[in-house]
């Protein structure tokens, strides 16, 4: 796995170009091209401006504080956060075990959040891209264009996500900054009226669902692009259930190799550290997460759906096995290292989420009542889940007064950073080389990160703080162009 | 009948100036308890998604309140018209476009719309509220106050352009 083009033997000579921020991802990013004379690519990086202050946000803060307070680190995950903080904080009161109705509850809500995620994800940021083209008609490439030309798709996207939202809305209390998951168990019981609400609707869910589903797997396998674009062999990473079945709360570590043979297996997750290392690098504050036996140069690895795809033996619902069965096939049975298969995978997922929603909302026990346990106390608490966009880490520390005291968390798109930039140099390399450069060539390395569906967010988005700006450097280091788009959305371009 | 009126509310509680939104909506939805003959839905969120046009149907008039990084005054009151903006390539929409993406996909058009942006200047997460955003608020509630007890677009319309005088920077 080489890391041809992320430096350039004489970057001082080299033409400099800006993409910042990245759009339709969450947060901020910015990917900086260095070219020669003749348009060829020499180095390709994405800086991710990952906001590091997190951890000490927490710290110092009573333990049973932190599942309200990270759902406030990001506006994009908070229940993912809030979920997994809860999971961690059950170590420290000793609750290995929860009641079946928390434990129940605790993955609806979180089915609810991977299927509202990969709704908007898929229909409202991906789509435009693999419906109408990477160099398409700009105008045309976003939500605008999709309802015009697929009105009752884009209809489908937003009543798909809307359905997950009230899944987490009847399960917290709220949209957002809900307070369900307690240390220990969970905090509010479900009432039954709530539970036939959702049973009401779910047919339809998974019944467009499956239709998404067929959707993705046909602009995967018809694209021309799909063979070609950030195909590279990696390692991949995620959680799964003891026997190998897909389990996106809890389960044990396991890693697989570009071949599909295992790295490491039945990691017990509170061990991560013995696994995975962070590596630093002087161009970003980003860390750069590898698996401890590859090495830094060759254990780097992805997360997220298509690592999840590559990694279970199966899905625990139907229709969504018959899915993944389909997709490894399209693999010649595999790995897939496609990196815009990420979409078809996504929407498997998200089938599966609809599937067992449906199946956990006719379980007796989510109406129970027994919603918390308790056991001997630990100083020391480790939570992982399978967040919408990969493998979250919460790791904290408490004092004997139950403040925290150490916190580290290791969200998916750290995990991804080095498959991100490598999706960004093969697609430079691969469309980008000696040509031109358009908004559409751009677009394509856009694509490519888009696939992952990081996040970059910085959960603030008051009026007039998300500019977008975009610069063109010559090689001598002067700003020749430059455009910027406000808070309105109007673009305003001067030389510099 | 009393106008059918949402308020959607925005921000995060724990990033300095943006807690403004949610820190309104707490004081409408308290003075809102009292307030029987009004019919005021409220939605607070971290930012403003594609599913915020499905909390537009059925509404007569629609108010956005949010923290503003540009208002020249302690707060700002301005229409909002249904955009194609750039926010439709972000996970956070403007509402102009969630006015838009309401139109499209209901086939209709969507309520008179207005946007209460309220002055704020730090936004780092861990930080409170500033002190001078602290004064913005209380300003602007007097203003939120105003809006929900007269729910008629030619009144709101009126308080366009009569707001505080800017704040030097």
């Amino acid at each position: 796995m080489s890391r041809t083009l992320e430096t350039a033997t004489n970057p001082r000579t080299l033409r400099r170009v800006a993409i910042e921020p990245v759009t339709r991802v969450e947060g901020h990013g910015k990917v900086t091209l260095l070219l020669d004379e003749d348009n060829h690519v020499r180095q390709a990086r994405l800086h991710i401006v990952e906001f590091r202050g997190f951890e000490k946000f927490i710290q110092g803060r009573p333990y049973w504080e932190v599942p309200v307070i990270v759902q406030r680190l990001c506006g994009i995950c908070p229940v993912s956060h809030h979920l997994l903080a809860g999971k961690a904080m059950d170590m420290l009161v000793g609750a290995r075990q929860l009641t079946p109705t928390a434990e129940k509850l605790r993955r609806l809500l979180h089915s609810g959040q991977m299927l509202q995620s990969h709704a908007l994800h898929f229909f409202h940021l991906a789509s435009p891209d693999l419906l109408f083209g990477f160099d398409s008609d700009a105008e045309r490439r976003n939500l605008i264009g999709l309802i015009a030309a697929e009105p009752e798709l884009a209809l489908r996207g937003v009543l798909l996500r809307k359905f997950g939202q009230e899944v987490i809305r009847h399960i917290t209390g709220k949209r957002v900054h809900g307070k369900a998951v307690l240390p220990g168990g969970m905090n509010k019981e479900l009432t039954q009226s709530e539970r036939d609400e959702m049973r009401r609707g779910i047919g339809e869910i998974i019944a467009w669902s499956r239709d998404a589903v067929a959707l993705g797997r046909r602009l995967f396998e018809s694209s021309a692009h799909s063979a070609t674009f950030g195909v590279f062999p990696s390692n991949y990473l995620g959680l799964v259930a003891p026997d190998g079945e897909s389990d996106l709360y809890d389960g044990v570590l396991r890693a697989r190799d570009a071949t599909g043979a295992t790295i490491f297996d039945q990691v017990d997750y509170a061990r991560y550290n013995r696994v995975i290392h962070e590596e630093v690098k002087p161009w970003t504050y980003m860390k750069f997460p590898f698996i401890v036996s590859l090495g830094e140069d060759d254990g780097w690895y992805r997360v997220g759906p298509l690592a999840r795809m590559n990694i279970s033996d199966r899905l625990g619902t139907p229709l969504a096995e018959t899915e993944r069965q389909a997709f490894r096939a399209a693999a010649g049975g595999g790995m897939q290292h496609a990196t815009l298969a990420y979409h078809w995978a996504r929407l498997i997922e998200m089938l599966h989420a609809a599937e067992r929603i449906e199946r956990l909302l006719d379980d007796p026990d989510i109406l129970g009542t027994d919603l918390v346990t308790s056991g001997a106390r630990a100083l020391e608490g480790v939570g992982v889940l399978e967040a919408p966009r990969g493998t979250l880490f919460h790791h904290n520390k408490v004092d004997e007064n139950d403040l925290v005291v150490k916190a580290n968390l290791i969200v998916a798109t750290t995990h991804n950073n080095q498959a991100m930039n490598e999706s960004v140099r093969s697609v430079a390399a691969r469309y980008l080389d000696g040509k031109e450069l358009t908004e559409g060539l751009l677009n394509h390395i856009e694509v490519a990160i888009r696939a992952y569906d990081p996040c970059l967010s910085c959960a603030t988005h008051a009026l007039g703080r998300m500019p977008l700006l975009v610069e063109l450097v010559d090689a001598g280091g002067v700003v020749i162009d430059r455009l910027r788009r406000g808070s309105t959305g109007a673009c305003t371009s001067n030389a510099g | 009948m009393p106008a059918r009126l949402v308020v959607f509310a925005c921000g995060n509680r724990s990033r300095g100036d943006d807690a403004l939104g949610p820190l309104l909506l707490d004081r409408a939805e308290t003075w809102l308890d009292g307030q029987t003959s009004l019919d005021v839905r409220t939605v607070g969120d971290f930012q403003l998604h594609i599913e915020h046009a499905l909390d537009l149907r059925g509404a007569d008039l629609a108010l956005f309140v949010d923290a503003d990084a540009d208002c020249p005054g302690s707060f700002r009151l301005r229409r909002a018209v249904a955009s194609r903006d750039a926010s439709y390539s972000t996970h956070a929409l403007s509402p102009e476009a969630v006015l838009s993406v309401c139109r499209d996909i209901t086939g209709g058009p969507p309520p008179p719309a207005f946007v209460l942006g309220v002055r704020g200047e730090v936004f780092d997460l861990g930080a409170p509220l500033s002190a001078a955003a602290a004064e913005h608020l209380e300003a602007a509630w007097g203003e939120l106050e105003s809006l929900l007890g007269d729910g008629r677009v030619e009144a709101w319309d009126r308080r366009i352009g009569a707001g505080p005088p800017p704040v030097a920077r």
